[in-house]
């Protein structure tokens, strides 16, 4: 009788679980698997496959265009990280402070978060065209001639953080703004007592306090840079002369232009060791400066 | 002291509205845009607000694209995966809440660590199995690997722990069966966090661009995303053209977000979303 009731609350368990399991069977662990045995072949879905070992991984490090995405990507991030998390905290800041249109300017940042990459990514496409845009027409108002943007090999990966710093200040300043609420006040009214000036105030108290949710920034923000993937492909697809290459562009590019599965499992697990590595590396680092409440 | 307070908040106000212009401008560039004929884009000085207000761009884009299938593709699939996403985490998320047997912190360990392998490794393969099951190009295949949502069952995880035992108890004494307690008790308590998965879901799968392009090749079959990326490659000057199809595919999310803006707000701070 107990055994039947055991067997019966098990059955039970295991129907609960069965969806998600069954997924995270397939397209996890299958899928994972899978990859990394692809990443030893030479498979074009086409032809039979033979293993080749390391060569696709040693293919790829010896190429000259795997340093110029790691360049590009790296490149993108020095650019995009300080600044996303300087203009996202400056936006906390600002809707931290209580006033009648709080709420207006909170929706009008989170706008752009809403809207799809490709549609925002259209967007400045368009915004950034060197003669018919309004970017040019405006840098034209002061007198000065805008550059090419998405035409040149210079300005390119710089026009593409312009459009992900706007598309992503909206969320980023909401987790910046969550933080700073979560901070008890007192702390200020004591500083204030104590002749604290704000500048004080802002690198003793606020932010100390809120280096976890800049540490989660730096995290989801390095990883995603990473993976940088719509605003390439809609905007300038790797051009001009591969100054926007980048990891997935270059994955999809092997992927599902020219069919080499395999060359393209081998991009993607390098990627993986990439974004593991540099994960790693800042939690080891983030002893020295994130500072977590008791 | 009042006369600082006052500079203070015009300052502010000040900020405020220059850094508003800068995020709205391009969404008003959007709009004008899409109300133009093909020869004001290319005037110069530029037309900020359009001299003759067309919706030619918005006839055309349905007449040379599937384009109102393609809404219809984005509702069917986004609402599928929302569904089926809350759904099967509520599940989940239940037995790992309130059903303990041995073993179960393990799985959810194994469960969680997947959250450490990017999306790019498993994409190649999740094709190759939809290639093999004849699933590309079907609502059914796109939908299928949403099946497992580790960030869903965490979040639903930790609202249905703090849904009291006795409840559950209470119910089990009077015979009901776990199935019964799940769809009359733990959804019914569970409903801020589901709304807020589920709003995040939808906004996630309505914006979806890598898995749709690769698995919808069909016309047809296409997303908005998917449709506007194509379109974005054969129509890549005729701007009207491609804001209007912009601009369609934002106002769905806009209308979500005007109901639901304290789940969205939650949902998105809750953790980080699929980029």
């Amino acid at each position: 009788m107990k055994l039947i009731k055991k067997a019966k609350k098990n059955i039970t368990i295991f129907s609960f679980l069965l969806p998600s399991i069954l997924a995270f069977s397939i397209f996890s662990v299958f899928s994972i698997s899978f990859s990394f045995f692809l990443s030893f072949t030479d498979w074009d879905i086409l032809t039979p496959f033979s293993f080749m070992g390391f060569e696709n991984y040693s293919n790829i490090l010896h190429s000259e265009e795997f340093w110029r995405v790691l360049k590009n990507t790296l490149y993108y991030m020095v650019l995009y990280i300080p600044l996303i998390i300087i203009f996202s905290l400056i936006v906390a800041l600002l809707l931290n402070v209580k006033s009648k249109a709080t709420n207006i300017f909170r929706t009008i940042f989170f706008i752009p978060v809403l809207t799809s990459w490709v549609a925002a990514a259209m967007l400045w496409r368009w915004l950034l065209s060197p003669y018919y845009g309004p970017v040019n027409a405006i840098f034209q108002f002061f007198g000065i001639h805008g550059p090419n943007w998405l035409y040149d090999s210079r300005w390119a990966m710089p026009a593409i953080v312009l459009a992900s710093l706007w598309k992503d200040v909206g969320y980023f300043g909401l987790i910046f703004l969550s933080g700073l609420q979560a901070i008890d006040p007192s702390y200020y009214e004591a500083a204030e007592i104590d002749g604290a000036s704000a500048i004080q105030r802002f690198l003793r108290i606020t932010f100390p306090l809120l280096s976890p949710s800049v540490f989660f920034v730096l995290i989801i923000t390095s990883i995603n840079s990473f993976q940088l993937f719509p605003q390439v492909m809609i905007m300038t697809q790797g051009g001009p002369f591969g100054s926007t290459e980048v990891f997935m562009e270059r994955i999809y590019s092997y992927a599902f232009k020219y069919y080499e599965m395999g060359y393209a499992s081998a991009y993607s697990w390098i990627l993986f060791v990439f974004i593991f590595l540099f994960t790693v590396l800042q939690w080891i680092f983030q002893k020295r400066w994130v500072h977590y409440e008791t | 002291m009042k006369h600082k307070k006052l500079i203070f908040k015009l300052l502010y106000y000040l900020i405020m509205i220059i850094l508003s212009i800068f995020m709205i401008l391009p969404l008003f560039w959007m709009i004008t845009t899409s109300l133009k004929e093909s020869g004001a884009l290319t005037a110069i000085p530029i037309e900020w607000i359009p001299k003759k207000v067309s919706f030619k761009s918005y006839s055309k884009l349905f007449t040379i694209f599937p384009f109102g299938k393609a809404f219809i593709n984005s509702v069917v699939v986004s609402l599928a995966i929302t569904f089926i996403n809350v759904f099967s985490a509520s599940m989940a998320a239940y037995v790992f809440a309130k059903m303990p047997f041995k073993g179960r912190e393990v799985l959810f360990g194994i469960f969680l660590s997947t959250m450490m392998i990017p999306g790019s490794v498993t994409l190649i393969p999740n094709y190759l199995i939809l290639r093999n099951l004849h699933l590309l190009n079907s609502y059914l295949g796109i939908i299928l690997p949403s099946f497992f949502n580790i960030f869903g069952i965490f979040i639903l995880r930790q609202h249905i722990r703090t849904i009291p035992d006795d409840f559950i108890d209470a119910a089990v004494m009077d015979g009901a069966s776990q199935w019964k307690i799940f769809f009359n008790i733990i959804i019914p308590l569970s409903k801020p966090s589901i709304a807020t998965l589920a709003v995040i879901t939808f906004m996630g799968a309505w914006n979806d661009y890598l898995w749709p392009l690769i698995v919808l090749t069909d016309k047809n079959k296409m997303t908005l995303p998917v449709a506007l990326s194509m379109l974005n490659g054969q129509y890549s000057t005729e701007y009207n053209l491609l804001m209007a199809g912009a601009l369609i595919s934002i106002i769905p999310i806009l209308i979500v977000y005007a109901f639901a803006q304290k789940y969205f707000e939650e949902g998105l701070t809750a953790g980080g979303i699929k980029g």
